[in-house]
């Protein structure tokens, strides 16, 4: 996701923490974090997929004014009749099938990112219940206030032709 | 703390619970931390009757950022260099998952000593539901 600027803020660190069940104190405690080879509160290694929540575009957010496919009155929001299987994982569209990151070096509260995507590869393949599974990649770099690289994602996103559930649930 | 070369061999594993009975309401947690408020995840009325799946699942996501946890507790905080996953099955409401970690190779890149580690999740039925690598430069 293209994002201008992602500030790595301690509360969303701590809140981004505790949903993934980490306890873990040098994401929330400072003075705990000073006291550690680190020097500060850092971030956990999947954070940077919040960078969402700082891009203007986001498909996956509710945005004012807008309809949301979600559900409100009906089952969807959407009333002209368009929405298939609903959005994406990683990359807008379908379901998220892999996600890689590459650390160039730890991320750190007062960091502040900016993203840039660049094109990945595209491929097809035939699946077992969804039928026809076509993948798309995504590169997205990260890089500090001084453009220095932090972290490269990339993250894979696959569109199915129907629900293809893998669980029996 | 971080794992230290001294201490580690090829062949060692390392596991976690990292989640027990998962709730909707930590995919929700994790919808609202992570900005993604895919309706997939915490709408039963929209997943069910629109895009036709059984229940809400969790993000694949979640269950990597919560095998994160398993492997940064493992190796160390700030010690990661590389984290891939695919995700291979849905995570639905109600899921135990244990997060595994197992040495596969030590090695030296620029001056670090590098542990390359296979990455498992999987539920209590056996079904793997994150299949990953990841790399980390251990102490000395």
């Amino acid at each position: 996701m293209a994002v201008d600027k992602f500030p790595i803020e301690s509360a969303h660190v701590m809140m981004f923490a505790r949903s993934i069940g980490d306890a873990n104190e040098i994401y929330y405690d400072e003075d705990y974090a000073k006291s550690t080879d680190q020097g500060a509160i850092i971030a956990p290694p999947t954070f940077v997929q919040s960078s969402a929540q700082f891009d203007p575009d986001y498909a996956l957010r509710p945005r004012i004014g807008k309809e949301w496919f979600g559900s409100a009155k009906g089952p969807t929001g959407i009333t002209k009749k368009k929405e298939g299987g609903g959005g994406g994982g990683g990359n807008g569209g379908g379901l998220h099938a892999e996600q890689h990151y590459v650390y160039h070096r730890q991320l750190k509260v007062g960091d502040v990112l900016k993203a840039e995507n660049k094109p990945g590869k595209s491929w097809e393949k035939e699946g077992r219940r969804g039928g026809k599974l076509m993948f798309n990649e995504t590169v997205t770099e990260y890089r500090d206030q001084n453009g220095e690289l932090v972290i490269t994602a990339t993250g894979v996103g696959v569109r199915t032709e129907r629900p293809a559930t893998s669980g029996d649930k | 703390m971080a794992l230290k070369a001294s201490e580690v061999k090829v062949g060692d594993t390392y596991q976690e619970v990292v989640c027990d009975n998962l709730s909707r309401t930590q995919i929700v947690q994790y919808a609202g931390a992570s900005g993604d408020y895919n309706p997939l995840h915490s709408d039963e009325v929209f997943t069910t009757e629109i895009a036709g799946y059984p229940s809400v699942f969790a993000h694949g996501m979640l269950s990597m950022g919560m095998t994160g946890r398993m492997l940064t507790n493992y190796v160390g905080d700030g010690r990661l260099t590389y984290y891939g996953v695919r995700f291979t099955s849905q995570v639905f409401p109600g899921a135990t998952l244990t997060a595994r970690a197992t040495v596969t190779e030590i090695r030296e890149e620029n001056g670090d000593t590098i542990a390359d580690i296979d990455v498992s999740t999987t539920d209590s039925e056996g079904v793997e539901v994150i299949k990953g690598k990841a790399s980390a430069k251990l102490d000395p």
